[in-house]
């Protein structure tokens, strides 16, 4: 069978699978809506958590980054699980003592203040359009380029998943879901890992053949060669950085820190029965999450010889399927500079900014393009996107595979994007109305605008995923900042300090916020051309700069709590409290006292 | 059932606090450190066909974190136990029991 017809098998059984659990799983309250009834074991939440983490950004850029940057592509694999340490050890159990629905719902009731309730509203809203944009258009690429519809088709299809279980099921039809397309999602990663891991190293287990010799009987290390290809072709070797230290170290805190403190991952840590529970689930989570970041540098690797080896000096006319598809989707192009037929792979640009395509082919058949060619000899353009889903064909594996690694994007963007509706959801229907604004709804009127303000959320994402506003990519470095310059010390210090109190939070979430959004802003939008290491401030990139935010964040609330009034005692005792694991599980079948 | 002000509950707090730092000092050294700020001194050792700073950039870290996680697990049971402040005597009511639809007893 073609592939084409293979993915429309794979990706519509599992779609049919997502919907049956979600109607088996249906909310019927409030407590099940936002946090499943608090009856979720801690190995389903863990793998739910893993799903509701890893991303299209995960699943699909991750590796292919990785590929192009080599050995700076770390402070992705660390920082994105690094982060996981932070939440279990400083903040996972005391927030599920704590055992209200959100985010907010902490930082108001700790701060005791409307005030902080509504920043950490704004907050939460925020980080996560931002971030649920982005999955939307990954179901878009996906859809386009394995099923050949449209991308706006391929988004409402998307949409319509997603409020079909988001919608009816709530946080407890996300969850399991969840666990359905980690299963799926992990599954499509690992299997065309091992497949390429055995052709290339004749290892089984592809942690293990990144670092072995390769198969074909040169009896090299598969880094050893790849720094050789990348240095013969004019980049730095594979296993060396390019960036600063004092950058890479900053990048990777922000997004350690940004990932403890993302609103849509903290929350799953809510829906566990008990204190103990939340800490091994986050144990779960991390280690289901490994399973696919320890196999992610490993694939970037593979990929990276395997396309060197097929593009280099190859002629046009006889490059396989995968690279003319590619091509028609816009992503890959080539300017045959020499005019001899063959592909040219070095380092630089092939031409300035993204390529535009004529309608008119060259005369090897290759696409042409508007873009004026640089001075270099490189000739080729690849989106870094494609590598983890053209892996597979550049491999040469069979076309099932390659139907699975589509069905596999999908599961992770669709539980992303769950996760993230609901925690929109929430933050409207729990924490803006019933706090603040309609403070006498009953139960299912606030569950009604819960599904109204998901179903909501879901067309604005739609939209997003249609009409991609240019500055996705720019923004994502907002969602981590923010949570790390935000969330993450004012959650930190209301549950390691009692004497933080309701001014030293607010000053410094707006001191954190205010800094961390300016310095990006300023170098992403007011002046891009300046973004450069000689203009940052002690080299510090604006993907990096949430780090120092927070470390504002800490010093402008411990100085302004220290010269205010304390928090009152019943503060300070409801501190005490969730210090303590015992009486989590009383608030499981009391939760609505 | 414990008071959270008396002295048991702020020795069992110090605990707590010791077992976090110890543990967030590994997490420290083996992702900052090894992975970032000593991560051309480590490369010039092999591990396996690995340079060793790459392998803790790319791989090792990683796995060092899975296994915190997992100490810290088992040193909080531990510490919750010996402290009685655990949630075994809570009254917990496993899922297949509790109906989320009916309002709690008391």
């Amino acid at each position: 069978m073609d592939v084409q017809t293979l993915t429309y098998i794979f990706v519509s059984v599992t779609f049919a699978f997502y919907i049956g659990i979600a109607i088996w799983s249906r909310a019927g309250s409030t407590d099940d809506f936002y946090i499943a009834g608090n009856g979720v074991s801690p190995l389903a939440n863990g793998m739910a958590t893993a799903a509701d983490w890893m991303s299209a950004a995960s699943f699909i850029s991750m590796a292919g980054i990785i590929s192009f940057v080599g050995r700076d592509g770390s402070v992705y694999l660390m920082g994105w699980t690094g982060g996981y340490v932070l939440l279990a050890l400083l903040l996972a159990p005391y927030l599920r003592k704590f055992g209200k629905y959100t985010v907010p719902d902490f930082v108001g009731d700790r701060y005791y203040s409307n005030v902080a309730r509504v920043v950490a509203v704004v907050c939460v809203l925020f980080v996560s359009f931002t971030y649920v944009a982005g999955q939307m258009r990954g179901v878009g690429i996906v859809f386009s380029r394995f099923l050949e519809v449209e991308i706006t088709t391929g988004v409402l299809i998307g949409m319509a998943i997603v409020f079909f279980y988001a919608v009816l099921g709530g946080m407890k039809g996300i969850t399991y879901t969840q666990v359905a397309q980690y299963c799926v999602l992990i599954f499509a990663f690992l299997v065309p890992a091992i497949y390429i891991s055995m052709l290339m190293t004749g290892k089984f287990v592809p942690q293990i053949g990144f670092g072995s010799t390769l198969a074909d009987g040169s009896n090299i290390y598969l880094l050893d060669k790849l720094d050789q290809l990348s240095t013969d072709l004019g980049f730095s070797a594979y296993t060396e950085g390019n960036k600063s230290t004092i950058d890479i170290f900053f990048i990777t805190a922000a997004l350690m820190v940004g990932t403890a403190g993302l609103p849509h991952v903290i929350v799953r840590f809510f829906t566990v029965p008990r204190v103990r529970d939340a800490r091994i689930s986050a144990g779960y989570a991390l280690f289901f999450i490994a399973l696919l970041y320890t196999a992610a540098p490993a694939v970037a690797s593979f990929a990276r010889v395997n396309l060197i080896n097929t593009v280099e000096n190859a002629e046009y006319k006889k490059t396989p399927s995968w690279f003319k598809n590619w091509e028609n989707t816009n992503l890959i192009a080539w300017v045959d500079k020499n005019q001899d037929g063959k592909i040219q792979y070095f380092t630089g640009k092939p031409f300035n900014g993204k390529p535009e395509f004529l309608d008119m082919r060259g005369s090897e058949g290759q696409r042409k393009i508007k873009n004026e060619p640089t001075g270099n000899t490189n000739e080729l353009y690849i989106d870094r996107d494609i590598m983890v889903l053209a892996n597979p064909e550049i491999a040469g594996l069979p076309n099932w595979v390659i139907a699975l690694v589509a069905a596999g994007a999908l599961a992770a963007a669709l539980s992303t994007a769950a996760g993230l509706l609901l925690v929109i959801s929430t933050s409207v229907s729990h924490d803006l109305l019933k706090k603040i604004f309609l403070k006498n709804i009953s139960d299912r009127q606030e569950l009604f605008f819960a599904r109204l303000s998901a179903a909501l959320a879901i067309v604005i994402a739609g939209y997003f995923g249609v009409y991609p506003p240019g500055f996705v990519a720019q923004v994502v470095a907002f969602a981590f900042g923010l949570a790390a310059a935000s969330f993450f010390p004012v959650i930190l210090m209301g549950i390691f300090s009692k004497r933080m109190n309701r001014e030293g939070a607010i000053s410094g979430m707006i001191t954190g916020l205010f800094f961390t959004v300016s310095y990006i802003v300023y170098f992403k939008f007011i002046n891009p051309s300046s973004n450069t290491p000689e203009n940052w401030w002690f080299g510090i990139s604006p993907e990096g700069i949430g780090t120092l935010g927070m470390l504002f964040n800490f010093i402008v609330s411990s100085v302004v709590s220290s010269i205010t009034a304390p928090p009152p005692r019943e503060i300070q005792s409801l501190v005490d409290d969730i210090r303590i694991p015992r009486g989590a599980g009383a608030s499981y079948h009391h939760v609505k006292s | 059932m414990i008071n959270s002000h008396n002295s048991k509950a702020k020795i069992y707090w110090k605990k707590n606090i010791r077992i976090v730092l110890t543990l967030l000092t590994i997490w420290f050294f083996v992702s900052f450190g090894m992975g970032i700020l000593w991560v051309d001194a480590l490369d010039s050792f092999r591990f396996f066909g690995f340079k060793f700073g790459f392998w803790m950039a790319q791989q090792g870290s990683i796995f060092c974190f899975v296994i915190l996680i997992f100490v810290y697990v088992y040193k909080m049971n531990k510490l919750d136990h010996q402290y009685d402040v655990d949630e075994v005597k809570d009254n917990f009511i496993p899922d297949d029991i509790y109906c989320p639809d009916k309002e709690p007893e008391e």
